[in-house]
C-alpha cells in the first residue's frame, strides 16, 4: 500500500516535471510574441493558470469545509487547511504577476478593477481563514471556525465580483475565444501543468499535516 | 411558528432591556461614530465642492467601524457570566439564538444610526429629509448585522476577541460597503431610482443570502 | 419525542463516549449509567475532562463517538428534548448582571415555556431564599447569592435531571454549606443529579455513588455505602497519582 502510494506520487511528480519543462518551452520559445503588448504578454501564461489554481484551491476549501461540518471527520479539515494554504500562495503569485503585467500595459501597478479587487479580497479572506485557527483555544474549534469562513468567504466571491464589476472594470476580458492556436495550446498546457502541480502540493501538504497530527497523538500517548 | 418568533423576540427584548439599563454600548458607539465623522472632516478638508464626493464614503466608513464596535459587544456580554451557555441550554434550535441576536444587533445599530445620521447631515451641510437614504441604510445595516452576528459569535469564542472580528468581517462585507456607498452617492447627487436599482439589488441579494447562510452555520460557531 | 419516561431504566446513560480531535482524546470511551433519583459525584483533577463530559451530556459539545441517552432521548438526534429535561448549574452563573433577579428568571422561564411563570418564579426564589432580593440587579449580589439564584434558574422548568459542573468553585465555606443544603433538598425531590467537583469532602457528603475521572477515562466507580472518607481519599490519590 505504502509502496504503491509512493509509486503513484512519483509518477505524478515525473509527469508534473516533464509538463513543466514543456510549458516553459512553450511559454518562452515556442509561442510567438504578441504584437500589441510585446514580451510582457508572456506572463499571461503564468498569470492565468495561477489564478485558475487559486480558484480551484478555494473551491476545494469550500467543498471540504461543508463536508467537515457535516461529517466531523478530521480528514476533511486537513484537506481544507492544506488547500487553503496553497490557495493563498497562488493568490499571492497572482497578485504579484498581475501588476507586473499591468504596469507596462495600463501605466499603473494597480487599478481597482473587478478581478484585481476580487482577488485581493479573496486573498484577505483566506488569510483570515488561516489566522482564525491560531485564534481558537482548541484545535477543534479552530477547524470549525475556519470551515465557516471557508464557506461564507467562497459564497461571497460572486457577490464581490458583481459589485466591483458594476463599480469599475479595466481588466481585459477572457481572451480565450480569440486566442491564436499556438497561444491557446500554450495556455492549456500551462493550465494542465499547474493543476498537476496543485495536486502534487496538496498531497505533500496533507501528508505533512497528517504527520504533524500523528506526532501530536504519539506525544499525547507518551505523556500518559 | 408563533412560538419560534416568540423565543426570538424574548432574546431581543432581553438584550434591549439590558442595554436600556446601562446604555453602555449605545452611548460609547455613538460617541465613537461622531468622533470618526469629525476626524474625517479634518482629513478631507471638505468644502462645498468636495462634500458630494466624500460624504457617502465618510458615512459608511463611520457605520462600518461603529458596527464592528457594537457587534463585538453583543457577544462579549453573553460570554461574561457564561450566559451564552445558558442560552444554548434553552430548548430551542440554534437558529433561534441567531435570529434573536441578529435582531438585537440590527436594532441597536439602527438606533445609533438614527442619531448619527442627522448629525452627519448637519455637519456636512446636506438636506435633512432623505427618505431614500433610510432605505439604503436599512438594507446596508441588515447586511452588516447578518454576517456581523455570525462572526461576532465566532470572535467571542476566540482568544483574540476584539482583533478577530474586523479581520474576518471586513473582507466579507466589501459588497455591502461598495453598494451602500454608491447608492448613497447617487442619492446625494440626485440620481434616479433607476440608477440606484442595481445597487439596491446587490444589497438585497447579499442580505438574503447571508441571513440564510449565517442562520445555517451559526450552530458551528457557538458549539463548545 | 416521547414524554413517557416510565419504562426507561437510566436517567443518564452513556456508552463508549469519546471526544477527540486529530488523534488527541479529551474523553476516551466513557461508560456511565445513572439511575433515576440517584446522585453521582464525579471527581478528577483539572484537565481530566469533567467539564468536557458535562458539555457533551448537556448538548453544548458534540461527541466524536458513542451514544448518550438523557431521560431516554438521544443527545445527537433529539437535543432540544434533552435540553428540556436537564437543569445545569456551573461555576458560571449564566445570569445577566444588568437585569434583576426577576428579569433573569422571567427571561429563562419564557425560553423554557414554563407554565404559570409568575407563580413559579416566586416558588423557586423562595426555595433559594432570595425572595427579598427579587427586584435587585444581579450585578450587586454576592457570589454566593448569585450561585443560589443560578440554582433557581436551573430548577425553574422543573427538570428531572440536574447536571452540576463544579458549582462550589469560588464560594466561601458558608456559601458552600448553604449550597449543600440546597442540593440535598433537590436530590430529596427525587431528581437525578450528576455532580463534578475536585473538592473531595464536599462531593463525598452529597453523593450516593462516586466516580473518578482521570485523563478522559472513568478509572473508579463505586457506591458510597462501602466507603468512608479516608479510604476514598486514598483511592482518589492512588487513581490520580498512578496515572499522572
Amino acid at each position: 500500500m505504502k509502496i504503491r502510494g509512493s509509486l503513484r506520487n512519483n509518477t505524478l511528480l515525473g509527469l508534473g516535471f516533464a509538463l513543466m519543462m514543456i510549458s516553459l518551452y512553450l511559454m518562452f520559445i515556442y509561442v510567438p510574441t504578441e504584437k500589441g503588448m510585446g514580451i510582457i504578454q508572456r506572463i499571461f501564461y503564468f498569470h492565468v493558470p495561477l489564478a485558475w489554481v487559486a480558484f480551484l484551491a478555494f473551491f476545494v476549501v469550500f467543498i471540504t469545509s461543508i463536508l467537515y461540518l457535516w461529517k466531523r471527520d478530521t480528514k476533511w479539515d486537513t484537506l481544507a487547511h492544506a488547500s487553503a494554504e496553497i490557495g493563498v500562495v497562488f493568490t499571492t503569485l497572482v497578485l504579484i504577476t498581475g501588476p507586473i503585467w499591468a504596469r507596462p500595459e495600463w501605466g499603473s501597478w494597480w487599478t481597482w478593477d473587478a478581478r484585481l479587487t476580487s482577488s485581493l479580497i479573496l486573498w484577505l479572506t483566506y488569510i483570515a481563514y488561516l489566522l482564525v485557527r491560531s485564534f481558537a483555544e482548541e484545535e477543534e474549534k479552530g477547524a470549525r471556525f475556519a470551515a465557516v469562513i471557508g464557506i461564507v468567504g467562497f459564497i461571497n466571491v460572486p457577490i464581490v465580483y458583481l459589485s466591483v464589476n458594476l463599480w469599475r472594470t479595466q481588466h481585459p476580458p477572457e481572451l480565450v475565444s480569440d486566442l491564436e492556436g499556438s497561444m491557446l495550446l500554450t495556455l492549456l498546457v500551462s493550465i494542465t501543468t499547474f493543476t498537476i502541480l496543485y495536486c502534487l502540493l496538496i498531497m505533500r501538504n496533507v501528508s505533512l499535516k497528517s504527520g504533524i497530527a500523528e506526532v501530536k497523538r504519539l506525544r499525547g500517548l507518551l505523556e500518559e | 411558528m408563533i412560538n419560534y418568533l416568540g423565543k426570538v423576540m424574548t432574546i431581543f427584548f432581553k438584550d434591549l432591556l439590558s442595554e436600556f439599563r446601562t446604555k453602555a454600548v449605545a452611548s460609547s458607539v455613538l460617541l465613537f461614530a461622531i468622533l470618526v465623522i469629525i476626524i474625517f472632516n479634518f482629513a478631507f478638508e471638505s468644502d462645498s465642492d468636495t462634500i458630494g464626493l466624500v460624504a457617502p464614503g465618510v458615512l459608511w466608513v463611520t457605520f462600518t467601524f461603529a458596527g464592528v464596535l457594537s457587534m463585538n459587544r453583543t457577544f462579549v456580554v453573553e460570554k461574561e457570566k457564561g450566559c451564552l451557555e445558558g442560552l444554548m441550554l434553552c430548548p430551542v434550535s440554534r437558529d433561534v439564538l441567531y435570529w434573536g441576536k441578529m435582531i438585537s444587533s440590527l436594532v441597536l445599530m439602527l438606533i445609533i444610526e438614527a442619531v448619527v445620521f442627522p448629525i452627519f447631515l448637519i455637519l456636512f451641510d446636506l438636506p435633512l429629509w432623505m427618505p431614500r437614504l433610510a432605505i439604503v441604510a436599512l438594507l446596508g445595516t441588515l447586511g452588516f448585522a447578518s454576517v456581523g452576528t455570525l462572526f461576532s459569535a465566532l470572535a467571542a469564542n476566540t482568544k483574540a476577541r476584539d482583533m478577530a472580528l474586523p479581520i474576518i468581517f471586513f473582507p466579507v462585507v466589501v459588497p455591502v460597503i461598495i453598494a451602500a456607498v454608491k447608492a448613497t452617492d447617487l442619492i446625494l447627487n440626485s440620481g434616479t431610482w433607476h440608477e440606484m436599482s442595481s445597487w439596491l439589488e446587490i444589497l438585497i441579494a447579499f442580505d438574503v443570502i447571508f441571513l440564510v447562510v449565517s442562520a445555517l452555520v451559526f450552530e458551528f460557531v457557538i458549539e463548545e | 419525542m416521547s414524554d413517557d419516561i416510565n419504562d426507561i431504566k437510566y436517567a443518564i446513560e452513556a456508552k463508549g463516549l469519546s471526544k477527540s480531535f486529530g488523534g488527541l482524546f479529551a474523553l476516551k470511551g466513557i461508560d456511565l449509567s445513572i439511575n433515576e433519583g440517584e446522585c453521582v459525584a464525579l471527581f478528577g483533577p483539572n484537565g481530566a475532562g469533567k467539564t468536557t463530559l458535562i458539555k457533551v451530556l448537556t448538548t453544548l459539545s458534540r461527541p466524536a463517538n458513542g451514544k448518550v441517552l438523557i431521560a431516554g432521548e438521544d443527545i445527537k438526534k433529539n437535543a432540544v428534548a434533552v435540553r428540556r429535561r436537564i437543569g445545569v448549574v456551573s461555576h458560571q452563573t449564566f445570569l445577566y448582571d444588568n437585569l434583576t433577579a426577576y428579569e433573569n428568571l422571567k427571561f429563562y422561564g419564557k425560553m423554557y415555556d414554563v407554565p404559570d411563570l409568575e407563580q413559579r418564579i416566586v416558588d423557586v426564589i423562595t426555595k433559594v431564599g432570595l425572595e427579598s432580593r427579587l427586584r435587585d440587579r444581579v450585578g450587586i449580589f454576592s457570589r454566593g447569592m448569585q450561585q443560589r439564584l443560578s440554582i433557581a434558574r436551573a430548577i425553574l422548568h422543573d427538570p428531572p435531571i440536574m447536571l452540576l459542573d463544579e458549582p462550589e468553585t469560588g464560594l466561601d465555606e458558608q456559601a458552600r454549606s448553604t449550597l449543600s443544603e440546597l442540593l440535598k433538598t433537590l436530590v430529596a425531590g427525587n431528581r437525578t443529579v450528576l455532580l463534578t467537583t475536585h473538592n473531595l469532602e464536599w462531593g463525598f457528603a452529597l453523593a450516593d455513588r462516586l466516580a473518578i475521572l482521570v485523563k478522559g477515562k472513568i478509572v473508579y466507580e463505586d457506591s458510597k455505602q462501602s466507603l468512608d472518607m479516608t479510604t476514598f481519599r486514598e483511592t482518589y490519590n492512588r487513581c490520580v497519582g498512578a496515572r499522572s
